[in-house]
């Protein structure tokens, strides 16, 4: 029996056409037929974070979400963050801050802190950090990761950055 | 005038690749023709395979190759004198999860599939879980064959100074017994390995590895081939703490499945297999008896430690010694008595996670001076500072100590924290603790005995300016890369990023033992140090003909070198290495390090001295809740003296991942397994959804503090930040759960349960405490 399904997915802004297992998911087209190998494979359960990407706009777990599902939707990657070879001021914090450490999760990290400055640019502490309870960072603690995201949020409202 | 990159915090040489995604970890990586590759692994802790049918197996569309333990005899182990694995089972299996067989085929789930379809006849076997069991002569031995039948690893017996006429000395003695648990590193990156055999015989691997070096070694002695046909490179990797230490199974399989179908094999393990692969901290039972003198002075300790530690040796040797090395440790003692057991069980091998061996007896020593400090009155920093070693000193049991600031640690922790305004004085549920520790900064002696380098850096300067830095060493999210520019450019007066690195590849770098140990700072540090004095030379010299001045006079900085008598005389730095390229030819060198001939008094004491030791101090602030159990906390103050912050942003960042991990250590983490029922071997939670590792909201306020002892011979004064920070992190906890309800919790993880029965039993004993008082 065939399963294989075509599905469009705008990723990055471009239009791919994909011809899918009904059961492959969202992350296994992405790294294996897009080879868009930014978004890293943690845990296949949805409980890391190190594999989130945004549809339509929205933070989801790849590992978790069938490729099925996003058919006819926007894919957003750490690959299409920093498009015209210029990091965002997110990803130029978090190189400051040394935010990152074996970087394993800061793909996670990158959209999931760029879908919520994206809908509430002035979001307080504690709701950047209610967002990323869903990402595990198993090196830094995350007190760089907060410093590098409130570091960020202060420039992109125009205030000074410390950095 | 000079604008130095020491001691400048901020970003990475090589932060931005990982933070774009650009960076390339091992599963990243494609390949023409490539194959998956999967195990089937043993379903019971301990059994005898009897047979394997794999007939079946083959016989699925897909599948090219299925190896067992016929095919891959030799055996193999990081620790020389404990060489107990085989890739594949060869005879027993002896934990759940032990690798029977592997299969590559042209993906990961056809792979998955005929591992089902193999036939395993197993004759099941007694399972031996407890430290009782083990150390039971009746009961069955996991590894047939060893010198002496018995599931004991390794013991060691130390003894310095009289520990009798310690104990004889004491005004108060306390004797008592811990448990510390077993944890798991959790990488992000599950272990992953790319094989590719060539048409000339040659053999790349690429790995998810700590210790490309060792690997390279254990590749060409399972498979049989020459070490030179052999190349192991390290890509991105998502961290280790210790768990991508040892050569492990994946890796040969993925190597002889590619040699056997001429095709590149990709073996990606699965997170549930991380956690069965495991290596992590051992478990620990404790005794723990040690003399006080009223003023506080430590009369001597005698400590006894026994540890379950897994079906195969591991690290487990070093272990036993790490388990006592340190206990001499922040705090003078002449009199100290030492036992480890490191015994054979039924589970997945223990082996080096973040403080090796040293975090638990840690545990235990650090609790013990706050009994003491509290029965005797004293405060507990302050009995700490006034016991802290000296510099320039040898501890008991002959570690040679060069620079301390134990007490400055202590006194930073104290006044950043308040300590001393709250100590003993906060409301009921409040409390705060405080502990000390000290760490090595890499082993005298490598893990095969040799007369060669620790580390060496090749440097090659040539007429564009560019600085490429060769070396062994492997960044695994730590900074090594940038250390090493920083150290070269400090020297040449360039900035980090005008160096390139090119790190842990074995066909074109030069050795550096890897990323264990806390030694790659001060070894490859010091190794790119002698490389880059030697170029400097080279520079200064042509440049002094040119500027017409002594080679003492020339100055370095800002990317131009300079007449120092007149600075106006000057030469781009591109300049004077095309001066020096002209003078001498290439400029090419290497430097290496090698730790100093440190003797030791005691002939067995070869596992653990280290040509300097790190420092911390920690203070923690907690809120226990006496109706749930439930402990938070408020904040952590941690001091450390890393010798010299080459880069504070990156100490700060190693000083807050360690006190994290001390934290989930504290509360959450417990790698155990089901002793019983049909469910026996198994791990209780192996994801990270059952197995609890902190989250943003499970991980408290860091103040990481950055003390420098800069030590005589670390590079520029450095010496480690990426492991002794989270010695004193439990300790202190509990320290401070004390100060707030009154309960020692000698048993970690301190679990809401755990805290309520404490203080159940508190409640108990004051009552009755009251009655006889009343009686009285």
């Amino acid at each position: 029996m065939n399963n294989d399904l075509v599905i469009n997915l705008n990723v990055n802004g471009d239009s791919r056409s994909l011809l899918v297992g009904a059961n492959r998911t969202l992350l296994e087209a992405l790294r294996g037929d897009l080879r868009l190998t930014g978004t890293k494979h943690g845990c296949d359960a949805g409980d890391c974070g190190s594999c989130t990407v945004t549809i339509d706009g929205e933070p989801v777990l790849s590992c978790i979400t069938l490729a099925a599902e996003a058919n006819g939707c926007e894919i957003g990657t750490i690959e299409g963050v920093a498009t015209t070879g210029k990091p965002s001021q997110l990803q130029r914090s978090f190189d400051d801050n040394v935010a990152s450490q074996c970087g394993y999760c800061t793909p996670g990290f990158i959209i999931a802190l760029d879908a919520l400055f994206k809908h509430e640019p002035d979001a307080p502490e504690n709701r950047i950090r209610e967002i990323l309870g869903s990402n595990i960072c198993r090196c830094t603690g995350y007190t760089k990761i907060i410093d590098a995201a409130l570091e960020a949020q202060s420039v992109m409202l125009g205030g000074d950055s410390e950095g | 005038m000079k604008d130095s990159c020491l001691g400048r915090g901020g970003r990475k040489i090589d932060g931005m690749e990982r933070i774009t995604g650009r960076a390339v970890f091992t599963a990243d990586m494609t390949r023409p023709g490539m194959l998956h590759a999967a195990f089937l692994r043993s379903p019971h802790p301990h059994a005898r395979v009897i047979s394997i049918d794999t007939s079946q197996a083959m016989k699925i569309e897909g599948v090219k190759s299925i190896i067992t333990g016929e095919h891959l005899p030799i055996n193999f182990g990081v620790i020389p004198v404990a060489q107990d694995e085989h890739a594949l089972a060869t005879d027993k299996v002896r934990f759940v999860g032990d690798e029977v067989a592997a299969v590559a085929a042209i993906s990961r789930s056809i792979a998955i599939e005929a591992t089902r379809a193999i036939e395993v006849k197993y004759e099941v076997l007694e399972p031996v879980y407890s430290i009782e069991d083990a150390l039971n002569p009746e009961k069955p031995i996991l590894h047939e064959g060893r010198r002496k039948a018995s599931n004991v690893l390794r013991r060691v017996f130390q003894k310095y100074g009289d520990i009798d006429a310690g104990m004889e000395e004491a005004d108060l003695i306390i004797d008592e017994d811990y448990f510390y648990p077993g944890s798991t590193h959790v990488p992000l990156e599950t272990q992953t390995a790319l094989a590719e055999w060539d048409e000339n015989g040659k053999l790349t691997l690429h790995s998810s590895t700590q210790v490309p070096h060792y690997l390279h070694k254990a590749l060409a002695r399972v498979l049989q081939v020459r070490t030179q046909d052999v190349r192991v490179i390290k890509p991105a990797v998502g961290a280790g703490y210790g768990g991508k230490s040892d050569p492990f199974s994946h890796e040969f399989c993925a190597a002889e499945l590619s040699r056997r179908t001429g095709r590149p094999v990709m073996f990606i393990l699965d997170r549930e297999e991380v956690f069965y692969t495991h290596r992590g901290r051992h478990p620990a039972k404790m005794s723990l008896k040690m003399g006080f003198k009223n003023n506080g002075e430590i009369t001597g300790v005698d400590f006894k430690v026994v540890s379950p530690g897994g079906a195969y040796a591991s690290f487990g040797v070093v272990t036993s010694y790490y388990f006592g090395v340190f206990m001499t440790l922040p705090y003078k003692l002449e009199n100290y008595r030492f036992e480890a057991k490191r015994l054979y069980t039924n589970h997945p091998p223990c082996g080096p996670k973040r403080g090796h061996g040293a975090i638990q007896p840690r545990f235990a020593l650090e609790m013990h001076i706050d009994k003491a400090a509290c029965q005797l009155g004293l405060d507990p920093a302050e009995m700490r500072r006034k016991n802290g070693v000296e510099p320039n000193t040898e501890t008991c049991n002959g570690l040679r100590i060069t620079s301390v600031a134990i007490d400055e640690c202590i006194e930073e922790a104290v006044k950043a924290s308040g300590y001393n305004e709250k100590y003993g004085k906060l409301p009921l549920g409040k409390g705060i603790g405080i502990a000390g520790s000290a760490y090595m900064c890499g082993a005298l002696h490598g893990i095969y005995q040799n007369e060669m380098p620790q580390s060496a850096v090749q440097l090659l300067v040539d007429r564009s300016g560019r600085v490429a830095i060769y070396s062994g060493t492997s960044d695994i999210g730590q900074g090594s890369n940038h250390m090493l520019a920083a150290v070269v450019a400090e020297r040449l007066g360039i900035e980090p990023t005008d160096c390139h690195v090119l790190e842990a590849d074995t066909a074109l770098t030069p050795v550096d033992l890897g990323s264990y140990s806390s030694r790659v700072t001060f070894m490859a540090g010091n190794a790119a140090l002698s490389a880059v004095n030697q170029v400097r030379e080279r520079i200064v010299s042509a440049a002094a003909t040119k500027l017409e001045c002594e080679p003492s006079d020339i100055i370095l900085s800002n990317g131009e070198v300079f007449n120092g008598v007149s600075p106006d005389r000057k030469l781009e730095f591109k300049e004077a290495v095309v001066l020096a390229e002209s003078a001498g030819g290439t400029v090419s060198v290497v430097g290496h390090y090698k730790p100093p001939p440190i003797g030791s008094r005691f002939r067995r004491q070869s596992v653990g001295p280290s040509p300097s030791y790190s420092f911390t101090a920690q203070v923690a602030a907690v809120t226990v809740d006496c109706e749930t159990g439930i402990v938070i906390v408020d904040k952590i103050w941690c001091a450390h003296d890393c010798g010299k912050a080459i880069n504070p942003t990156i100490v700060e960042g190693q000083i807050e991942g360690s006190v994290y991990m001390g934290v989930g250590e504290a509360f959450l983490e417990d790698h155990t397994f089901h002793t019983s029922g049909h469910a026996k071997g198994l791990h209780f939670g192996p994801s990270i959804l059952e197995y609890k590792i902190p989250t943003i909201h499970d991980t408290p306020e860091i103040e990481a503090i950055i003390i420098e002892s800069n030590d005589p011979e670390g590079p520029f004064g450095a010496k480690e930040a990426g492991e002794g920070p989270q010695m004193a992190t439990v300790p202190a906890i509990a320290n401070a759960i004390y100060d707030a309800v009154g309960v020692w919790m000698n048993e970690a993880p301190f679990t809401p349960d755990k805290v309520l029965r404490a203080l159940k039993n508190k409640a108990r004993a004051d009552k009755r405490n009251a009655k006889i008082g009343g009686a009285e």
